[in-house]
C-alpha cells in the first residue's frame, strides 16, 4: 500500500509529478489550478529530485518551453485552466505536429472568455476535436476523484511517450479544488543522460554528431511528403482508438436508462442512480475516462439493449455529440447540462432521466 | 607559378565548415542570412561544441535554418523560440542553446518571449537578423522599419504618426539585468564579418561560463524586399539602416573599465 | 607583371552571382561570368588570377560559402 494523503486534486496531480520522476514543468497561474504551480515551488522538487519548475511569462510561453524540453525527450508537463489552455492551442499544435510527449492539465472553469472561476466541462470540444489548428489528437484523460489526479499523471506519461503525441488530463475545478484521500505512487528515478540517449536519443535532441543530427519540426513544404506525413500521424490515431479506450461501467449489467458522464457529473450520476434504484428505478453510469479515444464500442453494447441514454455534462451539450455518433437514432439520447459553473444536483439529474427519457421510452 | 600549384590542400585557407549542410542556402542572391549562419557554425566547430549544442530556428526567411546548420535543432512557432530555447536550456543546463531569429519573429510577435528570456538572465544565445522587414511573407512593414521606409504594407513610407516607430531590440534588452553581452553588427564587409564572429564567440563563451543572456544583433540586409541588387542595398544599409542602428558592443558586464 | 600568391575556386553551380565577392576583391580578380550556371546564375570567377593574394575577403562575405581560399605560404620573389 502507498502512502495515504489527504489531498487536493490540483495538489496531488502535482505530488505525482515529482513522483513520477518529470523533469520540468512550466506554467503560469490562473484559477482554478494555480496550486499545482504553488505546490511544486514549495516542495523543492529541485532538491528532492532534479526537477525543472519554472513560472513562465506566459501560457504561451509555458507551452513552448513544454516543446523544447518534450523534444529533448525529457519528461515534461504543464497546467493550466480554460483561458489558459485556449492561448496554448497554438504550441500544441506544433507539439502534436512535431510528435512529442508531453502531458497537459486542464482544470476546466466556466466560459467563453473569461467566464467564471468556478468548475465547467465546456472545454470537451477543445480538447477532443482540436483546438489548434490542423488534423491532430490528443490522448484525453479524465479523473473523477482526486486518486485519478494522481494516477493519470503517470498514465498520461506513460501513453505520451508509447505513442510520441501529447497527453491531456482534463479536469474541472471541482476535482481539483475538492479534497480526497489519496492513494500516492513510490517515488520514480528521473533518467539519466545515458538512459535518456539510450532511450529517446534516436529523436531527441540531445545534442549528435554532425550529419547524424536530429532535427524537431513540424514543417514539411512540399505537400506530397505533408500528405504523407499527416497519413503516417492518421495511423498513429488509429492505433490509439483501437488499444487505448478506458471506461468504467457502473450498474450497467441489469440497467434500463443509462447515464453517459465524466469527471464531476459522473460522480453526481452515480448519487442519480442510488436515488433511482431506491425508487426502482433500474439506472445505469457509462463514465468514459478516456474523452479521446471515446469509448464509441462500449456504448454501441449498451445500445443492443438499454432504452436510453442521458449525457450529463457541464456544458451546453458536447460529449452527447459522440454518443449519439455512437448510437444513431436509433435509441433515444438527451442532452442535460448546466453552466458558467452551476454544478447540477443529483435530484435534478434524477428528476430528467425520468422525465425526458423514461416517461418517452416506457 | 600556375594557379595548379597553388591550389593545393597545404595552401588552403578558407573553406566552407562542415557544419554547414551541402544544401544550397534558400536565401536571395546576395542576403546577409548566409554569412551569418557561417559564423554561428565556425564559432560552434572551432569551440568543440558541436555535439553539446541545440539551435532553435524561428518562422520567416531562416525558418530552414535546421536544413543548412549541421547539428541538433528545433523548429519553434513564429516568435517563441526563446520560450523553446528556455525550455531545451533548462533540462539541458550543461549544453549550448541559441535562438537564430529575424526582427518580425523576434521584436513583434515573439516580443514578450524574449524579454522574458532577456530578463531570468537564461543562459542562452540570440542571433538576431534585422533587417527592417518581413522578407519570408514578401517584404511588409516589420518592427524595425524605418520611419518614411517603404514596404507592401507602408507603400508610401512608414507614417510613424499613425504606424508608430522602430523599436530598438538590442538597446532594450541591454538595460535587462539577466543579459550579459549584447552587440550589434553586420556581415556586409570583411571587418565587420571579423568584428561579427568575434561577439558571436564571446556570446556562446559567456554561454558556457553561464554569465547570463547574450545578444547578437545583426543589422542585415533584404535586396529582394528593399529591390535593390545586393550590392546596392549593402549601401542603403550603411547610408541609412546604421545611423539608426549604431554598430558596436553594447554591453558586457566583463569589459575593463579604465 | 605580379605573380599570383593565392587563388579562389568557387563552387559555381551553388553560386547565386551576388556580385559582393566583386567589390570587396582589393585587387579586382573576380568577375562575374558571361555565361550562367544550372540555376541560371552568372557565376563568380577569377577573371586576373595573377592578382589573386589570397587575402580571403571574397570568401568572407559570400552569403552562399561557395569559395575556397589558398594562399602561398612563402611570398613568391619578384625577380
Amino acid at each position: 500500500m502507498g502512502e495515504l494523503r489527504l489531498m487536493k486534486g490540483n495538489e496531488a496531480i502535482a505530488e505525482a509529478a515529482i513522483r513520477a520522476g518529470v523533469d520540468a514543468y512550466y506554467g503560469y497561474p490562473i484559477t482554478p489550478q494555480s496550486e499545482i504551480l504553488e505546490y511544486l515551488m514549495q516542495e523543492r522538487p529541485e532538491e528532492r529530485t532534479g526537477m525543472v519548475v519554472l513560472q513562465a511569462e506566459s501560457e504561451i510561453a509555458s507551452i513552448n518551453m513544454v516543446y523544447g524540453a518534450a523534444g529533448a525527450g525529457k519528461m515534461t508537463m504543464t497546467s493550466s485552466s480554460s483561458p489558459g489552455m485556449s492561448l496554448m492551442q497554438e504550441g500544441i499544435s506544433y507539439i502534436a505536429g512535431a510528435e512529442l510527449p508531453c502531458l497537459l492539465v486542464n482544470v476546466v472553469r466556466g466560459g467563453p472568455g473569461l467566464g467564471t472561476i468556478q468548475p465547467s466541462q465546456a472545454d470537451y470540444f477543445q480538447s477532443t476535436k482540436g483546438g489548434g489548428h490542423g488534423d491532430y489528437r490528443l490522448i484525453v484523460l479524465a479523473p473523477s476523484s482526486v486518486q485519478e489526479m494522481s494516477d493519470f499523471v503517470k498514465l498520461g506519461f506513460e501513453l505520451a511517450f508509447k505513442y510520441r503525441n501529447p497527453a491531456l488530463i482534463q479536469s474541472d475545478g471541482a476535482i481539483g479544488q475538492m479534497m480526497e484521500k489519496v492513494e500516492l505512487f513510490d517515488q520514480q528515478p528521473r533518467l539519466t543522460m545515458d538512459q535518456l540517449y539510450e532511450k529517446y536519443g534516436s529523436w531527441a535532441t540531445l545534442g549528435h554528431k554532425r550529419n547524424d543530427r536530429r532535427i524537431i519540426t513540424s514543417l514539411e513544404l512540399e505537400s506530397a511528403r505533408q500528405e504523407q506525413f499527416n497519413f503516417k500521424l492518421q495511423a498513429k490515431y488509429k492505433a490509439i482508438s483501437e488499444n487505448e479506450v478506458r471506461y468504467e461501467s457502473i450498474m450497467c449489467d441489469d440497467a434500463d436508462y443509462i447515464f453517459v458522464a465524466y469527471g464531476t457529473s459522473a460522480r453526481i450520476c452515480q448519487k442519480s442512480i442510488q436515488l433511482g434504484r431506491a425508487k426502482g428505478l433500474k439506472l445505469g453510469l457509462l463514465r468514459p475516462i478516456t474523452l479521446w479515444p471515446y469509448p464509441t464500442a462500449p456504448l454501441q453494447e449498451l445500445a443492443k439493449r438499454v432504452k436510453g441514454f442521458l449525457a450529463v455534462e457541464m456544458s451546453a451539450g458536447q460529449m452527447v455529440e459522440d454518443v449519439r455518433l455512437a448510437v444513431g437514432n436509433q435509441i433515444k439520447v438527451e442532452h442535460y447540462g448546466r453552466f458558467g459553473g452551476m454544478i447540477p444536483s443529483p435530484e435534478e439529474v434524477l428528476h430528467v432521466m425520468e422525465e425526458n427519457i423514461i416517461k418517452g421510452t416506457k | 607559378m600556375n594557379i595548379e600549384d597553388i591550389i593545393k590542400p597545404e595552401n588552403l585557407v578558407f573553406k566552407k565548415t562542415g557544419l554547414l549542410t551541402e544544401k544550397p542556402l534558400s536565401y536571395c542572391p546576395g542576403c546577409g542570412h548566409g554569412v551569418a549562419h557561417r559564423l554561428v557554425m565556425e564559432v560552434i566547430e572551432e569551440m568543440g561544441i558541436e555535439e553539446k549544442t541545440i539551435g532553435i530556428a524561428p518562422v520567416g526567411c531562416s525558418v530552414l535554418a535546421y536544413e543548412f546548420m549541421n547539428i541538433d535543432m528545433q523548429q519553434a512557432a513564429h516568435g517563441r523560440a526563446p520560450a523553446v530555447a528556455t525550455g531545451v536550456k533548462r533540462v539541458l543546463p550543461d549544453h549550448f542553446v541559441f535562438t537564430y531569429q529575424g526582427d518580425g519573429d523576434l521584436a513583434a510577435i515573439g516580443t514578450a518571449e524574449t524579454i522574458h528570456a532577456c530578463n531570468r538572465g537564461e543562459n542562452i544565445t540570440i542571433i538576431f537578423i534585422n533587417n527592417g522587414i518581413y522578407g519570408m511573407t514578401g517584404g511588409q512593414m516589420a518592427p524595425t522599419t524605418l520611419p518614411g521606409m517603404r514596404s507592401s504594407t507602408s507603400p508610401y513610407g512608414r507614417d510613424v504618426a499613425s504606424m508608430g516607430h522602430p523599436l530598438k531590440m538590442t538597446e532594450l534588452v541591454a538595460h535587462l539585468p539577466g543579459t550579459c553581452y549584447v552587440a550589434r553588427h553586420a556581415v556586409h564587409t570583411p571587418a565587420n564579418v571579423t568584428k561579427t564572429k568575434k561577439s558571436i564567440r564571446k556570446a556562446f563563451e559567456y554561454q558556457r561560463d553561464k554569465k547570463g543572456l547574450s545578444f547578437v544583433e545583426i543589422v542585415s540586409n533584404c535586396n529582394s524586399g528593399w529591390k535593390m541588387t545586393p550590392v546596392d542595398s549593402n549601401q542603403w544599409m550603411e547610408e541609412n539602416m546604421f545611423p539608426f542602428y549604431p554598430l558596436g558592443v553594447i554591453k558586457d558586464i566583463d569589459a575593463k573599465t579604465k | 607583371m605580379a605573380k599570383a600568391r593565392g587563388a579562389i575556386v568557387v563552387d559555381k553551380e551553388k553560386c547565386k552571382g551576388c556580385e559582393l565577392c566583386v567589390v570587396v576583391c582589393p585587387t579586382n580578380v573576380i568577375r562575374l561570368a558571361q555565361e550562367v550556371n544550372g540555376k541560371g546564375y552568372h557565376f563568380a570567377y577569377m577573371e586576373i588570377p595573377v592578382a589573386c593574394t589570397g587575402c580571403t575577403n571574397c570568401a568572407l562575405v559570400c552569403p552562399d560559402s561557395v569559395i575556397t581560399v589558398y594562399r602561398l605560404k612563402q611570398p613568391v620573389s619578384e625577380n
